[in-house]
């Protein structure tokens, strides 16, 4: 891994895989797109609501993926001092926020038509929720000190913590009574859904993941730029001390 | 046509949950290109500033990783 840890290296292998990652997303969610909004049917309980189906539950699985990325990262930032690891933990913790954003409003929109209610305090909806605001405090913690070291220390610290929230939410549907139905696709005895609305969400769910390692690949890149710029404000500073 | 954007009587619900969906992953992208373009303008000005640079050999690759990524 620490092959990794150096910058100049990270930014070569991105620029290698940022091309590859970036097309496939247009492709995957194009395709996606098509079958999720054309070539499949309506469901025979929930008619065309079902098609929210492709980008809430994507974005949820995304939610809790990119908050595992974000807490390995974080664990091998406090093990092991890596020094891109915190740059990968502050990079992925907005577009994590955005999924998680998404995963709720569209749930709501899902919510209303098929439960009759925008919103409601059970557990599956209630820990989604307690996410995005882990995402949010992550994002206002890493940068509330001066030095950006601390900050990245006690937002890992927060990420870390933050991470028995993710089991909570993926087993909320079988632990507690709760509106929201259980798991259909990762499950015992493989998926309960039909192959024509199983294809656009894998579809729509490997499309997020490869759009989330384009712009973190993104962000990655203009934190190690800024780091460099705060490099040489530094040694001019102390050059202006000095002379 | 028009009854794939009736979305069956649903219109009002699938189609905001898709420009949701839409507008937040695009804001994403174009923030996060955005504060790239402005670092990458920020450091070449700083570079300019200071052409001699006390930096071991690291630079040129990083340079060209850089120059990559724009084309």
């Amino acid at each position: 891994m620490h092959r990794f840890a150096n910058p100049a290296r990270f930014l070569r292998l991105a620029a290698v895989v940022m091309p590859w990652t970036a097309g496939a997303t247009v492709l995957l969610i194009a395709a996606g797109l098509f079958f999720g909004l054309v070539a499949s049917p309506a469901d025979y309980q929930q008619g065309d609501t079902v098609r929210i189906m492709y980008v809430h539950v994507p974005s949820a699985w995304m939610g809790l993926f990119v908050y595992t990325t974000m807490a390995v990262a974080s664990a091998t930032a406090l093990i092991w001092k890596h020094p891109l690891a915190d740059l990968v933990a502050k990079s992925a913790a907005p577009i994590g926020a955005g999924f998680t954003l998404v995963c709720l409003v569209t749930g709501a929109l899902w919510g209303k038509p098929m439960w009759g209610t925008w919103w409601a305090w059970d557990a599956r909806l209630t820990s989604m929720l307690i996410l995005f605001f882990l995402y949010l405090g992550h994002m206002a913690l890493v940068d509330a000190f001066d030095d950006p070291t601390r900050g990245a220390r006690a937002a890992a610290i927060l990420a870390l913590a933050g991470f028995v929230n993710v089991p909570i939410i993926k087993f909320s549907v079988d632990w507690w009574n709760t509106l929201h139905q259980p798991a259909s696709v990762v499950k015992m005895g493989g998926p309960a859904i039909d192959p024509s609305m199983l294809a656009p969400l894998l579809l729509m769910g490997v499309g997020f993941t490869t759009f989330f390692v384009t712009v973190l690949f993104l962000r990655v890149r203009a934190e190690i730029l800024a780091a460099k710029i705060r490099a040489i404000r530094l040694t001019q500073v102390r050059g202006q001390g000095v002379g | 046509m028009a009854s794939f954007f009736e979305m069956g009587g649903y219109a009002g619900y699938v189609w905001p949950a898709y420009a949701v969906t839409a507008v937040v992953m695009g804001a994403l992208l174009v923030a996060s290109l955005r504060t790239l373009r402005n670092r990458e303008a920020e450091l070449r000005v700083l570079q300019q500033a200071r052409p001699e640079r006390p930096r071991r050999r690291q630079t040129p690759a990083a340079g060209n990783a850089e120059a990559a990524g724009d084309a």
